[in-house]
């Protein structure tokens, strides 16, 4: 990578310091400026980005085009379907008014159900990513900034979560644990139970990595100066904690975020599978293609579109996690 | 290094017992009473109250794992109560140690289940690891030494979009196309090496193992690639080069060396991990290993054979971490016994 004459400017800007006059502007670059450099440098990360912005708004903008009547992912279609209901006309039935046909069995918009379903998968993995990122930096930083048993119990917590297969109790806990949600937590039942349940449970098993992480980046934020300082100047163990060293761990926790995202999409998706996410007519990307399957052999676009949009978003959003790395990181991993 | 080990094992037994204990916690925690499924769904208030009995679930949940625990040290008895033990000694089972659990709904031991259903994924579970092995360090040699270039870039992205496509989507495609529609491998249905001998076994066993391989190949290209280039970036292999060494002899025998050592750690949680069963690729394939049994089981809220599997399946990551954490230390001298 070619980073050597920004890191340059920089380190001149800074040994000029305070005698630098004023008149002579020399352009100083912040670590951050410098990593934003380095990420828009990045042609594939780019694009991924693109895309992954592209995915965000796509689904921001469904619901209201369901709304407007744009989209139509709830109508059937009986009159577009044949004897055996499957689609008339080639390549599942792809007309002007139905881009990527429509579904065999009872003739929804296949374009209108996979493009609802990006906002429901997108909702699913975006809230289960955000508690486990939440969860995990607390336990992190909790953990390496007090050490002792403190740290020794949280270590032996995260062996304990990781020892759990998690498929397995993802799947074994549904049915406890939507009893659980709507008798006692007085959830709705149905979808927003099962919605619940999946950001939870996908949540509380996947904070492992972001908590070892975090500890290891406090583990030597703690014995900085400025941490020292305010510890002098009688800072509570809050403020330490979320004012000091939390605002230092945005880049590890950037970047693990933007790493369990896409593993959350193909966990959503799995689980679906499974019958333990939100059930249709609610679409997500993971019970389209589930329903899809029975359909594999004689309706290959719509087989193929729900799985395609996972596989795109999954690439997309882990080339995204490794420039971000890079632009942040930029001595390892040449 | 002794010390070590015991330590080690100690803190192991503890996180098992206290896997044990969360499983128990978890299950028995719901408001949903575990005896209402155990019986059927056609079931008296009667026959509710004896299945209860019978799997002991009348006992306050601590006392229930107390005898789990007994039965997995020194075997158990079933049915749980003492009275209905003696009152037909004939349906009394006996589930050796190390007991997991006896099953209402198949009349069965959990022990029994587990030993029919295991065969089928420590196969699917080995061959796959053979195949994601070879496949993901020769490849991600491949890319290493190729940096940069167009191979590398291939191999690393299709490796990452086999990846992304959900693995029942993948599993699907196969079973559909490959064997059905195409016709160019035969449908798999599972085949013991008892039975068909090992070319039949290996055969049936080709399609649902690359599916699973497929699943963990990226991650090993990528692994493999980044650990190569790191090592080749190390002193002695300036060294090794400086004194005129083969260039494939530097790879081979000097930065390969130093980078598989960190992928034992990535194999063994993987595979032990595995062990407990492939729950997607089984259900797809209909391959009754213990992911199809903990699908049917869940499915039928068999409790018992639920948190048989899972403490199975946890002592099994817990046993390799400890095998993974002892042998680093055989492996690396830098490791230090802390």
């Amino acid at each position: 990578m070619t980073t050597g004459t920004e890191l340059e400017s920089h380190f001149i800007a800074t040994d000029l310091g305070p005698e630098a006059p004023e008149d002579r502007k020399v352009a100083s670059k912040s670590p951050t400026q410098l990593a934003l450099a380095r990420f828009r440098k990045d042609k594939l990360s780019m694009v991924s980005f693109v895309i992954v912005v592209f995915y965000f708004l796509a689904a921001l903008a469904a619901p209201f085009l369901v709304q407007a009547g744009v989209l139509n992912p709830f109508t059937t279609h009986d009159e577009l379907l044949d004897a055996n209901t499957l689609p008339l006309g080639g390549f599942g039935g792809i007309s002007w008014d139905h881009p990527l046909g429509v579904e065999p069995g009872v003739g929804r918009d296949v374009l209108s159900r996979v493009w609802y379903g990006i906002t429901f998968s997108l909702a699913i993995s975006l809230s289960a990513t955000l508690l486990a990122v939440i969860i995990g930096v607390v336990a992190g930083i909790v953990s390496g900034a007090s050490g002792g048993w403190i740290d020794a119990i949280i270590g032996r917590i995260i062996d304990l979560t990781l020892a759990f297969p998690q498929t397995l109790m993802l799947l074994a806990l549904s049915s406890v644990a939507l009893a659980f949600i709507t008798e006692v937590l007085g959830v709705p039942a149905g979808d927003p139970a099962r919605a619940l349940y999946v950001i939870v449970v996908l949540g509380l098993f996947g904070w492992t990595g972001v908590a070892r992480i975090v500890r290891g980046q406090v583990l030597s934020l703690r014995e900085r100066e400025f941490v020292h300082a305010a510890q002098l100047l009688g800072a509570s163990k809050m403020r330490l904690y979320f004012r000091e060293i939390l605002p230092n761990l945005w880049a590890p926790i950037l970047v693990t975020f933007t790493l369990i995202m896409p593993a959350f999409v193909s966990a959503e998706a799995a689980l679906a599978y499974l019958g333990v996410s939100i059930h249709p007519p609610t679409p997500t990307l993971g019970n389209i293609l589930r329903d899809s399957l029975s359909y594999a052999q004689n309706d290959f676009v719509y087989f193929f579109s729900p799985a395609f949009l996972i596989a795109v978003i999954v690439v997309s959003f882990n080339l995204l996690g490794d420039g971000v790395r890079d632009a942040l990181d930029p001595k390892g991993h040449q | 290094m002794w010390a070590y080990i015991v330590r080690r094992c100690a803190v192991g037994l503890a996180l098992l017992l206290a896997l044990t204990l969360v499983t128990f916690a978890l299950f028995f925690a719901s408001p949903v009473d575990p005896a209402r499924f155990a019986c059927g769904k056609n079931c008296s208030e009667q026959q509710r109250d004896q299945a209860r009995k019978a799997l002991g679930y009348d006992k306050p949940v601590y006392e229930q794992w107390g005898n789990f625990v007994k039965g997995v040290v020194v075997g158990r008895d079933f049915p749980a109560d003492p009275e209905l033990r003696a009152a037909a000694p004939e349906v009394v089972t006996h589930c050796e140690a190390p007991c997991l659990g006896y099953s209402h709904l198949n009349a069965r031991t959990v022990n029994e289940l587990v030993k029919d259903a295991a065969p089928v994924s420590i196969s699917l579970a080995v061959v796959a690891l053979v195949m994601w092995l070879i496949g993901g360090v020769l490849f991600g040699i491949l890319a290493a030494v190729t940096k940069g270039s167009f191979m590398d870039r291939g191999i690393v992205g299709l490796t990452l979009v086999a990846y992304a496509f959900p693995t029942f989507f993948i599993a699907v495609f196969f079973l559909k196309y490959l064997a059905v529609k195409w016709q160019v491998m035969p449908y798999p249905a599972y085949t013991s090496i008892e039975e068909g001998g090992i070319a039949a076994w290996m055969l049936n066993l080709l399609m649902p193992s690359f599916t699973l391989a497929l699943v963990f190949m990226a991650g090993y290209v990528r692994m493999t690639r980044a650990f190569v280039l790191e090592s080749m970036t190390e002193d002695y292999i300036r060294t090794a080069r400086a004194k005129g060494l083969q260039g494939r002899k530097v790879l081979f025998k000097h930065g390969l060396r130093a980078a598989l050592t960190p992928l034992v750690t990535m194999v063994g949680l993987d595979f032990a991990a595995l062990l407990a069963g492939a729950i997607i690729t089984e259900s797809v394939f209909a391959y009754p290993g213990l992911g199809l049994l903990t699908v049917q089981a869940s499915a039928a809220y068999d409790l018992p054979t639920i948190i048989g599997v899972v403490i199975l399946a946890g002592s099994f990551v817990i046993l390799a971490n400890i095998i993974v954490d002892i042998s680093y230390a055989f492996i690396d001298p830098r490791v230090r016994l802390g």
